[in-house]
């Protein structure tokens, strides 16, 4: 395991180090020691590699992460793997707001709670949160799954377009267009799958609702003003 | 005999004009607000307004043609490892795959690199077509996000984050269910033939605090080689360029509200924003006062339309200027030759603004795969780099006039004003007059 220390190693060489690594490197283990909520760790990472953060981060960690499992030992900051294309992002504390915004692909664990727009704009991602969320998560969540274990905030989804919200917990309101949905056999398997995925045992599907987009204003209508 | 009033001439109201009363029906029968493409069309204080004064006893000017007037640009040069070299000072915009075709983006990579100069994504994405005919490709960050990857934008020469747009400062992007064809909808990751709106503001920063944070992050991830530039709609310049600097900026661009958008509510594009001409002498006053004008470069955009808007631009204080519409204009966009095509679609060749509904009949602002076909990059790219070079020999035309051997060294002492208005905005004198309205010398 290749170790670098924040208080002695400038942030840029960290990721300079980390934006060197290939496919089949055989570098696969990083340990960052002494974050002290430094901004942009880890971000831009490429490569089939971990990085273990000891301690709390700032903004953007594991930003526009590719294949890489980054795992912060702490809370983290805003924008938390920020439009992630694949790879897996563990936060063991609490995640701030714009948790796995806009992501793409792969996996984002939050232990701990998630601050409001958790999931803005995301694309593609699977978030998955132990605790709870805050408002206007899933805000023109565009496709990927939001899964949470405790309660959302107001406005869950709001103007919400493909995305799959799955809340075991109480909802404080829903956001404009955004709906409760039945959950069909399918939405279970695929629940499962998620927290399978998460590591989460012990919770059935059955405790969980599923929200997503009633879609009606996909198309301009000026019978909907109201909404907007 | 009878007598009889005389008749009175029919008067149409100046309040309620023709326009604004086919608007009002407009709004009745339809209930939605009215969308169009372009800029503001009201009439503005412009660069026309503006006259250079030229050398004479005082000054000997260049020789046209012989005596060197250099035009190359250097953008990126305060953070960036591999600034952009251009070989002029005229850029093209960001306009997006989506709101033009693919084969508009590739005519446009394809004129600016025979004129040495860079061309920008929009709010879609990059597009191989884009980035295989674009030597200098800048790709602009936006609050959709829409596209976004890092190998992007590690291809990317430079990057631009979008704040604002001159067109709608405050608003996001519009593209309507005609243009969500399937490959729009695949890069945006959205449903076919929705009414997309973007958002207006960025999903994960609010405020230059954090902008400098995401700005850092963009560095991170590129190794700090790619310029970063802030675009920003003409709203309060002055403290729209000090924040973007402060944010880390390499480079501003500053649109003002003759900036056209693909699509965006009339009432948008003609009441929010400042008229480009009064959006210059604040921004550069702004990098003034901050120590940094010409270490952190000016984009001026919004209504350029020939070599003498891009002077005047240069002369107030811009390192270079941005065009979008009139890039357009160059492909084909709106000529007469057409006339029929539009005379179906209800309007007129130099009128057409409805670029939303996907119907151009110049194939340019269509995702019709068979209107799309109707231009020919490889032309319409070659007419671009045509019009791209009168511009610059009509802007060293006038900097050789005003006795300067670089475009750079054209200034606010070269012009004067032909309106109040003008003379106030540009800060530069009134013809025949010493006096800049506003300013406390005479």
């Amino acid at each position: 395991m290749r170790a670098i220390d924040l208080e002695k190693t400038p942030l840029r060489e960290l990721n300079e180090n980390l934006h060197q690594l290939k496919d089949g490197t055989n570098e696969t283990e990083w340990e960052v020691l002494n974050p002290r909520g430094q901004h942009a760790i880890a971000v831009g990472v490429d490569a089939p590699v971990t990085v273990t953060i000891r301690g709390p981060v700032g903004y953007y960690c594991a930003g526009m992460n590719k294949q890489a499992t980054v795992v912060v030992h702490g809370s983290s900051g805003p924008g938390t793997a920020e439009n992630m294309m694949s790879g897996k992002v563990i936060v063991k504390g609490d995640a701030s707001q714009y948790a796995g915004a806009t992501g793409r692909g792969g996996l984002l664990l939050i232990e701990g709670n998630a601050s409001s727009r958790c999931g803005i704009s995301m694309k593609g991602i699977d978030i998955v949160v132990k605790g709870n969320i805050g408002h206007m998560s899933a805000f023109m969540a565009q496709t990927g799954n939001l899964v949470v274990l405790g309660d959302a905030g107001d406005a869950l989804g709001d103007s919400i377009y493909e995305a799959k919200l799955f809340v075991r917990g109480s909802v404080k309101s829903l956001g404009a267009d955004c709906i409760e949905k039945e959950m069909r056999p399918e939405h279970h398997d695929q629940l499962s799958a998620l927290l399978k995925k998460a590591g989460v045992n012990g919770v059935k599907t059955s405790e969980f609702k599923r929200y997503g987009s009633a879609r009606k204003l996909y198309n301009f209508n000026i019978d909907n003003a109201d909404a907007y | 005999m009878s007598y009889q009033n005389p008749p009175t001439t029919p008067r149409k109201s100046s309040t309620f004009d023709d326009y604004t009363l086919s608007e009002i029906r407009r709004a009745a029968q339809t209930g939605i607000y009215d969308i169009r493409g372009g800029g503001a069309k009201r009439k503005l204080p412009h660069f026309d307004d503006l006259l250079f004064l030229g050398a004479s006893m005082s000054r000997y000017p260049l020789e046209g043609y012989r005596e060197k007037c250099s035009t190359a640009v250097t953008l990126g040069t305060r953070y960036a490892k591999k600034p952009i070299e251009l070989k002029i000072p005229i850029t093209i915009a960001g306009m997006s795959f989506g709101a033009l075709s693919g084969n508009a983006k590739e005519a446009l990579g394809r004129g600016a690199t025979l004129a040495g100069t860079s061309t920008t994504t929009g709010d879609g994405g990059m597009t191989p077509e884009e980035r295989g005919h674009s030597q200098m490709l800048v790709y602009q960050y936006l609050p959709s996000r829409y596209g976004m990857n890092p190998d992007d934008l590690r291809r990317a020469d430079a990057i631009e984050v979008v704040v604002g747009q001159g067109a709608k400062p405050g608003g996001g992007g519009m593209l309507l269910g005609q243009k969500i064809s399937d490959r729009v909808a695949e890069m945006r990751t959205l449903p076919k033939g929705i009414d997309q709106r973007s958002s207006c503001r960025h999903p994960d920063w609010t405020g230059p605090d954090d902008l400098e944070i995401k700005i850092l992050e963009l560095r991170e991830i590129t190794d700090w080689e790619k310029p970063i530039y802030i675009k920003v709609g003409g709203a309060r310049p002055y403290y729209d360029v000090a924040l973007a600097v402060k944010a880390g900026a390499d480079v501003v661009v500053v649109d003002g509200m003759q900036g056209g958008t693909a699509a965006t509510q009339e009432v948008f594009i003609e009441h929010v924003g400042q008229p480009t001409l009064a959006c210059i002498r604040p921004a550069v006053q702004a990098l003034q006062d901050l120590g940094m004008h010409r270490k952190v470069q000016l984009i001026v955009s919004g209504g350029i339309r020939n070599g003498a808007d891009c002077a005047k631009a240069l002369a107030l204080g811009a390192d270079a200027v941005a065009i979008g519409t009139a890039a357009l204009v160059a492909l084909g966009d709106n000529d007469p030759a057409l006339e029929k095509d539009y005379g179906k679609l209800h309007t007129t060749a130099g009128a057409y603004d409805d670029w939303h509904e996907g119907r151009d009949p110049a194939g340019i602002t269509t995702q019709d795969p068979d209107l799309a076909k109707r231009l020919d990059p490889v032309r319409a790219g070659r007419r671009l780099a045509n019009y791209l070079k009168v511009m610059t020999l009509e802007l060293q035309t006038i900097a050789r006039a005003a006795g300067h051997n670089h475009v750079h060294n054209l200034e606010p002492e070269d012009l004067c004003a032909i309106t109040l208005e003008a003379a106030a905005m540009a800060r530069v004198p009134l013809a025949g007059t010493g006096w800049i309205p506003g300013q406390d010398k005479l």
